[in-house]
């Protein structure tokens, strides 16, 4: 290791306050200087900050964007999301191979560049899509790709390629981006027109308590998915025993199809920054962290900025708006790449420099969070309605919606349909009338809540999206009658098995299990019998695993054996007398038959 | 740790528990056998193999993790419950590379004697045949990743009972595997035959040298009573 790294590497560590807790950012920042993190700068990273090697080892393997071997100046990512293979994320790879002169996961001999696929970045309303180190190249195709590669040849900053302005926040000079917003639908909540600090200094007239109160009758209910009452989770933390209590904001958005937090940070970072804020005053926190997604590093820059105008504006800091005895402050900290970061226990791990493992629970966050204090984990759209029912009340807010479900969902939709982009409905919205807004077509299927939710078939386009019918994250992906959609399932199960953990048995080794077999049946190998044994796995996978992932991982087979039944049941050949469909006899006779020299003369073709 | 006593129900039966206790803890006092393979006593519960796995109110929880609540009705040998476990056995023998009839811990295995007392003859699943590493690098102990579960017992145990650090894991999803804190060899690293993290491997995956046969099969732990027999004894 040359000298020069050394002292890179040292100068990240102190930087970083030789924090052991802090080992993500330093990681992350000897990644994006050297372009890898080495064995030797393991070595010297663990002297620095006091750990063992084979922690920092440890942290490394399991983020997609870090890297023990180096990798080209430029690394080029492909988004290989099955929205994205839609819309010829295919040939788009073909291209950049046939440009570079080389194959996906390679490195041009120059050591410039670097091809990779990487899963969903949050730009299936703009596919096929691309990250080129932390730049985004949305709506790509093949000319484009010509454009870049010419580009990287030329200069490996990937920032001085033209790839035109977004609109928006997209266009100002800190994001710098071609991403585009496409907010299609704005609703009453979230997209609304609102005047920032308003939700704020109403809430620090009142006390915690009536914070805490005022969320809970407004029925809000988390945003990520599980839809767990934001004000009973903040009641939990508020409660717990903590000399320091946390915020942290869960902007790791992984789930494929899914893109709203994207716009909501370009957008509506007054609603999420204050959100937190009155979260912060509400539990008794004085520190905030908002977790961005690795794939999101464009919006940094942004948002640091943004936090320092409100720093400015006295709604962060020392005695937040004035208020004696309130203060908050909020830093950012990035993902890695780790799908699994978005559960909020895994998120607190990779905040707190581990690997991105769940943690046990209990104790739940709000006992023993971040850095073992009381923590509150809400998703970037919850805040923003937190900041809404402050400034407009919590009655405003709960008559909106439907009876269970207060408020609005913004929904990230993509796919088959001319319309991609985020739609904010109120609870209660029905599929036909999405599918109909967005400008969907002969659709086949509609996959609610990304693969870790349903796959649901025309005949229940008349259901709703709210927490006791469809409840969704907000990701939607359209597919029409042009899709291969056991294909489909096929890669979500690849992603599952990708992005597993590798923590508890039955989501490591079972969703290994579930694709091997969906594999046979789409190679026309599967029988009948196949189904059930699909069915009794993903449910010994969803019983037994340890946290929402795995829970949720067999859903693309589980859903699509429920219902689109018939389409695997086209796949399932008859039966030939005593023979298994799954053995194939001439690949298992291949070996036998090379050594031998000659053909079988029974099992000929 | 107060000492007030909590009464909970194990399939009907009632137990009486400390609070602060977890069930398979409660359990195991009482004399009943909860199967596990990446719980040990002197460790932090890692609830990672899943075979403990027991439901508490109608919800799947792992019985080394989940604290007893006065009055909790918990299934431990139900019928689904003993599916979902032959299941996980099952799938920890197809994703690594069991042999035992070659495994020199056949007999004390806790894999191995798990799944007899499950009543696993074979797998139901397909084998997956991973690649796995083995180090033989170090003069008094071996490590065969073949029969690795990743239960994580010797990487807590060497931080937390040796004060050393020698394991961790790296990877994730099926590419998860144990790591020794060196580059490439445990002879590298300061473990020593004597340390904790040496003996509490469940399976055949860390074991000590040029002892393997001292005593022969037939005559070792789990050939004489299934495993969890000590544990049941309790119960008079």
């Amino acid at each position: 290791m040359s000298e020069n790294i050394s002292k890179i590497i040292k100068e990240v560590c102190e930087a970083n306050n030789k924090d052991r807790t802090r080992l993500m950012d330093i990681v992350e920042a000897i990644q994006e200087s050297v372009g890898c993190v080495s064995s030797d700068a393991m070595n010297l990273i663990a002297e620095e900050i006091g750990c063992h090697r084979v922690e920092v080892e440890s942290v490394i393997s399991f983020y997609a964007f870090l890297s023990k071997r180096p990798k080209g100046k430029v690394a080029i990512r492909l988004c290989n999301d099955s929205v994205d293979k839609m819309k010829g994320a295919d040939e788009i790879a073909k291209a950049f191979e046939k440009e570079l002169g080389i194959e996906v996961g390679q490195t041009t001999s120059d050591g410039k560049i670097t091809l990779e696929n990487t899963p969903c970045i949050g730009m299936c309303d703009q596919a096929p899509a691309a990250l080129l180190n932390q730049v985004v190249a949305p709506s790509l195709t093949v000319e484009k790709v010509k454009a870049i590669v010419a580009g990287l040849q030329k200069d490996t900053d990937p920032s001085k390629i033209s790839l035109g302005l977004g609109d928006g926040n997209n266009a100002d000079s800190l994001v710098g981006s071609a991403v585009n917003n496409n907010i299609i639908k704005k609703g009453d909540v979230i997209f609304a027109d609102n005047e920032s600090g308003t939700g704020l200094k109403k809430a620090i007239t009142l006390s915690p308590e009536e914070v805490v109160d005022m969320v809970k009758i407004s029925n809000l209910r988390g945003r990520g998915g599980a839809g767990f009452p934001t004000g009973l989770k903040w009641q939990f933390t508020r409660a717990a025993q903590g000399d320091q209590k946390y915020i942290i904001c869960n902007a790791d958005e992984g789930e494929p199809g899914t893109f709203k937090d994207r716009v909501l940070l370009t957008e509506k970072f007054d609603l999420v920054f204050e959100g937190m804020t009155i979260a912060g005053y509400a539990i008794g926190a004085t520190e905030g962290v908002l977790y961005l997604r690795g794939e999101y590093a464009y919006l940094r820059t942004f948002l640091e900025k943004k936090l320092k105008e409100r720093r400015d504006a006295s709604f962060l800091g020392k005695k937040v708006c004035g208020k004696d005895g309130f203060d908050f402050d909020i830093r950012i900290q990035m993902g890695a790449g780790a799908y699994i970061c978005g559960e909020e226990s895994a998120l607190i791990s990779s905040c707190e420099g581990l690997r991105g493992d769940p943690k046990t629970r209990p104790p739940f966050p709000a006992q023993r969070g971040y850095l073992a204090k009381p923590t509150s984990v809400n998703n970037v759209e919850t805040f923003c309605s937190v900041t809404r029912i402050l400034e407009k009340g919590a009655d405003w807010f709960s008559d909106i919606g439907s009876v269970d479900s207060a408020g609005t969902k913004v929904l990230s939709i993509s796919g088959a349909c001319k319309n991609p982009g985020i739609y904010e409905y109120p609870f209660g919205a029905k599929i036909q009338d999405i599918l109909k807004d967005a400008g969907a077509e002969n659709t086949q299927a509609v996959l609610v809540g990304g693969p870790s939710g349903q796959f649901i078939n025309p005949s229940e386009f008349s259901r709703s999206i709210c927490f006791s019918d469809l409840a969704t994250g907000g990701s939607m992906v359209v597919f029409d009658t042009k899709s291969d959609l056991l294909k489909v399932v096929e890669e979500y199960m690849e992603f599952f098995v990708e992005e597993s953990c590798g923590y508890c048995t039955p989501c490591r080794a079972g969703n290994v299990l579930m694709k091997e077999r969906l594999g046979y049946i789409l190679a026309g190998r599967g029988e009948i019998a196949d189904l059930a044994y699909l069915e009794d796995l993903g449910g010994t996978i969803k019983k037994a695993s340890r946290c929402g992932l795995g829970q949720t991982s067999p859903n693309p087979i589980l859903t699509t054996i429920k219902n689109f039944k018939p389409l695997y049941e086209k796949l399932m050949k008859k039966q030939e007398e005593g023979m298994q469909p799954s053995f194939d006899i001439k690949a298992a006779l291949g070996d036998a038959e090379r050594i031998a020299g000659r053909k079988s003369v029974i099992y000929t073709d | 740790m107060s000492e007030k006593t909590l009464t909970i129900k194990i399939d009907g039966a009632e137990v009486k528990a400390k609070a602060g206790q977890t069930i398979l803890e409660a359990a195991e006092e009482a004399g009943i056998y909860i199967p596990r393979l990446c719980y040990l006593k002197e460790l932090s519960p890692h609830g990672s193999c899943r075979v403990c796995l027991v439901k508490v109110g109608g919800k799947f929880q792992t019985a080394c993790t989940e604290p007893v609540v006065d009055g909790a009705e918990i299934e431990n040998n139900t019928d689904e419950i003993k599916q979902i476990r032959r299941d996980i056995v099952d799938m920890l023998f197809v994703e690594g590379n069991h042999f035992c009839m070659f495994c020199e811990k056949s007999g004390n295995c806790e894999l191995q004697a798990v799944a007899y007392r499950l009543g696993i003859l074979a797998p139901k699943y397909p084998y997956l045949f991973p690649d796995a590493e083995i180090d033989g690098s170090h003069p008094d102990i071996f490590i065969d990743k073949n029969r690795c579960i990743l239960c994580g017992r010797c990487v807590q145990a060497s931080k937390d009972l040796d004060g050393k650090g020698v394991f961790e894991f790296v990877g994730r999803g099926p590419e998860k595997k144990l790591a020794v804190n060196a580059e490439a060899k445990l002879s590298d690293t300061n473990m020593d035959v004597v340390d904790k993290a040496t003996d509490i491997c469940p399976v055949g995956a860390i074991i000590k040298k040029r002892i393997g046969f001292a005593t022969p099969v037939g005559q070792r732990t789990y050939d004489e009573k299934p495993i969890g027999s000590d544990i049941e004894q309790k119960k008079s």
